[in-house]
């Protein structure tokens, strides 16, 4: 029964010894909140301060401890320690944190619902809010986009057409190529890996270009800002919030590209760039559910 | 059991009964392992450096006592003040920091952290993994934590003081009218968070990944079960929670209206996206509660758990209605009425389930043969006490009923009778049960009785006339108050600080058996203890299961 069990299920299980990078992410997270949580207060009341410095110092430590942990990790990989068991762990981890980042992005879907639907049409007296609009903004009208606010900002609306649905394109591209990289890696075809990642990279950079002029117009043609009301807002949030998972996993994406480059991943063995794929089709799901409910309805 | 015979051991006679709570390990299988390995590293850098379960385990449980100490000289300031009527001892605004620093401490810092700390020591030794899945971020998400409250700790010797909204940070509190510290406030709300959701994460791959051969979903220990769907609560609410402190600091510092009306947002949707995350953040703090005593009953009571396999889906139920019954905290905030009324009926089908465990831990002490060690005692008292918790619960999932009751101190009696006398005993009674197992020692059953005895009388002056001054309408989060409540406050004020007096026993017998004082125990410490946890040498091997046993 026992040496059953060992033949046919046991694998040893990798348990690292030691190691200084978390403590280094701990003090890293720590410089970061209280360097941002100064900055902040710093720069909107245009004092100055050291809060910019420390959140820089955090940063840095925070590559640092990047690049170390990452570099441990990838040589223990490329040594062989790991098992199955373990890599199937690594899947499922990533898999549960991108299931944690569906519920961030989900807290502002729920908000941009929550002003669309109740928010401002109770704003504009709908249901049994009557007295509301009539005592505090009687000329308020309920509208979406909110165009035009109770306290009397006004904006454009940011149109579908144009930008945001090439963008849309361009993302959707991106995942396809991802996949026939993924695919080249499983069928050991490098240099469909290696092109198709390739490009993928190049539709992510471009995606990030064409989002920085999409706000450029939206701050100087349309004054549509972040301060202009909860359509701004949630347009901004949303949108600004995804362009930064866009921007990381373009950089994921690039990490992986030279390890490719080096020759690292097998067929079997490439828990890496599955995640990063998996993070990168969750990033363009949560753009198409942005381009239906942000831009077009 | 086959390990019994090398350690000293009293009682190890009693027949192993079932399988189903645990399971029984191959003994000279398990033997082989535990001879060499052993070289413990010394020094700071064994705790910086650590990717054992057991000593992370060690860190978030010291972590936990040590931030309920402090939240709780917090709460002994707001008894202070609230001794007499009138203001006496610190300025309002103080005050307003003390309950809201005394609320986020023993949530985030206190109740939650010792969970997890009993994850980490317990959950790879009832399902026989050799640790954690991910040992490195078990280490980076306890570090990450002393410095998140550090930031909210000194936040209250900053310029204008610390956050003063209360511990839920309703805006526009915490946009229009707080202070700057609500930038350093955000910013190490989200620290926790990362936290958690590391921590749950770890969790539920250890779990789902690491369960020794044999070990199916139902031979689960019910600890390990309710911390995995706790986990999961986890990963699902606490990004909500980072996104509600997101629009808090661009509310107040960039400019947005997410909670501002005349921008088209709306004050109460902060109130709806916090109490999203709120309430299964409740059921975060007790489901694991549940779990350890569904452990503790069945050893004192030397009986099978009744109804292993309700509450297992009672617990899963517990948790799906945590999702749908977060506006029973905003009764009065204003909602049409259909809404309360779904949401009053959501709240009051969770207590079927919670009926259903109730009921199973009785009917497992009937005509059992009990006993009445330290874990036991603080396990019965969570039952009955957690129940009147329960059932003040009850009284205010009633819409009509709750618009009286709503933001007095009936309600803080409600909820420090389900977190005190709920969470925080079960906390103690997990201690008491697993210290031995930790340690290889007994602990000192003198102190621990008058740690127990104590506590009870104290936590029951302390909060019970509560009820009667909330009925009555006194309002929370008010330093003064009218004069007709000064006796019941007296008393109350004299409660809590014998309460937290108490709580000083408990510190000196921890210190006693973190010494390794005490009367050496056997590996099943408590005749009547089943899993694999008690089928490993007293005290726990620094590496246990290196390779998995086999559960039968």
């Amino acid at each position: 029964m026992q040496t059953e069990v060992q033949n046919h299920e046991y694998q040893k299980y990798y348990v690292p010894a030691q190691s200084p990078w978390p403590i280094v992410g701990a003090v890293a997270l720590f410089l970061i909140a209280v360097g941002a949580g100064n900055y902040v207060v710093q720069a909107t009341k245009g004092e100055t301060g050291y809060g910019g410095h420390i959140l820089l110092a955090g940063i840095a430590v925070l590559l640092v401890m990047l690049v170390g942990w990452f570099k441990n990790q990838i040589d223990e990989s490329m040594a062989g320690l790991y098992s199955d068991q373990l890599g199937r762990s690594y899947r499922q981890g990533m898999s549960w944190f991108i299931f944690s980042e569906v519920m961030f992005f989900a807290a502002f879907f729920g908000a941009l619902y929550y002003a669309r639907f109740i928010s401002v049409p109770w704003l504009g007296g709908a249901s049994n809010n009557a007295m509301t609009n009539e005592v505090l903004w009687p000329t308020f009208e309920a509208m979406w986009p909110l165009v035009s606010t109770p306290g009397g900002t006004t904006t454009q609306e940011m149109s579908a057409a144009g930008l945001p649905t090439i963008n849309t394109v361009i993302l959707l591209i991106s995942s396809i190529t991802l996949h026939f990289a993924h695919v080249g890696l499983e069928q050991n075809k490098r240099k469909q890996l290696t092109l198709m990642l390739g490009i993928t990279i190049l539709l992510g950079c471009g995606f990030l270009f064409l989002q920085v002029e999409e706000y450029i117009h939206a701050y100087r043609d349309l004054g549509l800002t972040l301060q202009s009301g909860i359509y701004g807002n949630t347009f901004f949030m949303l949108t600004g919030f995804h362009g930064m998972h866009v921007t990381l996993g373009t950089i994921i994406l690039i990490v992986l590209f030279f390890r490719v480059l080096k020759g690292h991943f097998t067929p079997e063995n490439h828990f890496a760039f599955q995640a990063g794929s998996w993070y990168w089709h969750f990033v363009d799901v949560v753009w198409v559910m942005l381009y239906i409910f942000v831009y077009v309805l | 059991m086959s390990k019994a015979t090398e350690v000293i051991s009293p009682d190890t006679s009693a027949p192993h009964v079932g399988q189903v709570n645990g399971g029984h390990v191959h003994g000279d299988h398990l033997h082989d392992d535990h001879e060499h390995h052993d070289h413990i590293p010394k020094g700071i850098t064994r705790w910086l450096f650590t990717t054992n379960h057991k000593d992370i385990g060690t860190l978030y449980l010291w972590f936990a006592f040590i931030m309920f100490l402090v939240g709780g000289a917090m709460a002994m300031v707001i008894r202070a003040e609230l001794f007499q009527p009138g203001l006496q001892i610190v300025e309002p605004n103080f005050f307003n920091q003390m309950t809201t620093v005394h609320g986020l401490i023993m949530v985030f810092g206190a109740v939650m952290p010792a969970f997890t700390g009993l994850a980490n020591w317990l959950i790879p030794m009832m399902i026989g993994a050799p640790d954690m899945a991910l040992p490195r971020m078990n280490n980076w998400s306890f570090w990450i934590l002393p410095g998140a409250f550090l930031i909210l700790l000194s936040s209250l010797f900053m310029e204008g003081g610390g956050p003063a909204f209360g511990w839920t940070f309703y805006a526009p509190l915490s946009t229009t009218y707080s202070g700057d510290s609500t930038a350093l406030f955000v910013f190490s709300v989200h620290i926790m968070g990362i936290s958690s959701i590391m921590g749950a994460i770890n969790v539920i791959v250890t779990i789902f990944n690491m369960r020794a051969p044999g070990m199916t979903w139902m031979k689960m220990p019910l600890f390990v079960w309710t911390w995995l769907i706790t986990a999961f609560l986890l990963i699902a609410v606490m990004p909500v929670l980072a996104g509600a402190v997101t629009m808090v600091l661009t509310d107040k510092f960039f400019g947005t209206s997410f909670f501002d009306a005349a921008g088209g947002g709306d004050p109460v949707m902060f109130q709806h996206i916090f109490w999203f995350f709120g309430h299964p953040e409740v059921y975060i703090m007790i489901l694991p509660a549940f779990g350890i005593i569904s452990q503790i009953v069945p050893t004192f009571s030397r009986k099978q758990l009744f109804g292993y396999a309700s509450m297992v889906y009672a617990t899963a139920s517990i948790a799906l209605l945590s999702f749908v019954v977060w506006a029973h905290h905003m009764f009065t905030t204003g909602m049409p009425v259909y809404m309360e009324m779904f949401f009053m009926f959501a709240t009051m089908l969770i207590s079927v389930p919670t009926g259903v465990k109730v009921f199973n831990w009785v009917a497992t002490m009937w005509r059992g043969s009990l006993s009445f060690e330290m874990p036991m005692m603080f396990a019965i008292a969570f039952i009955v006490l957690f129940t009147i918790g329960g059932l003040s619960g009850l009284m205010l999932a009633i819409t009509p009923v709750d618009f009286q009751y709503h933001d007095t101190y009936f309600v803080v009696a409600h909820f420090h009778y389900v977190l005190v006398t709920g969470a925080v005993f079960s906390i103690m009674a997990a201690v008491y049960y697993w210290l031995p197992k930790w340690t290889g020692k007994m602990y000192d059953t003198t102190l621990a009785k008058w740690h127990f005895w104590c506590s009870l009388v104290s936590v029951n002056v302390l909060f019970f006339p509560m009820h009667f001054v909330g009925l009555a309408g006194m309002p929370r989060r008010i330093p003064d108050y009218a004069l007709q409540f000064a006796d019941f406050n007296k008393w109350i004020s004299l409660g809590g600080f014998a309460f937290g007096l108490s709580q000083l026993i408990f510190l000196a017998l921890l210190i006693k058996a973190c010494k390794k004082q005490g009367e050496p125990v056997s590996a099943q410490v408590w005749d009547g203890a089943e899993g694999l946890e008690w089928e490993i040498p007293s005290p726990a091997p620094y590496h246990t299961f290196e390779t998995p046993p086999v559960v039968k």
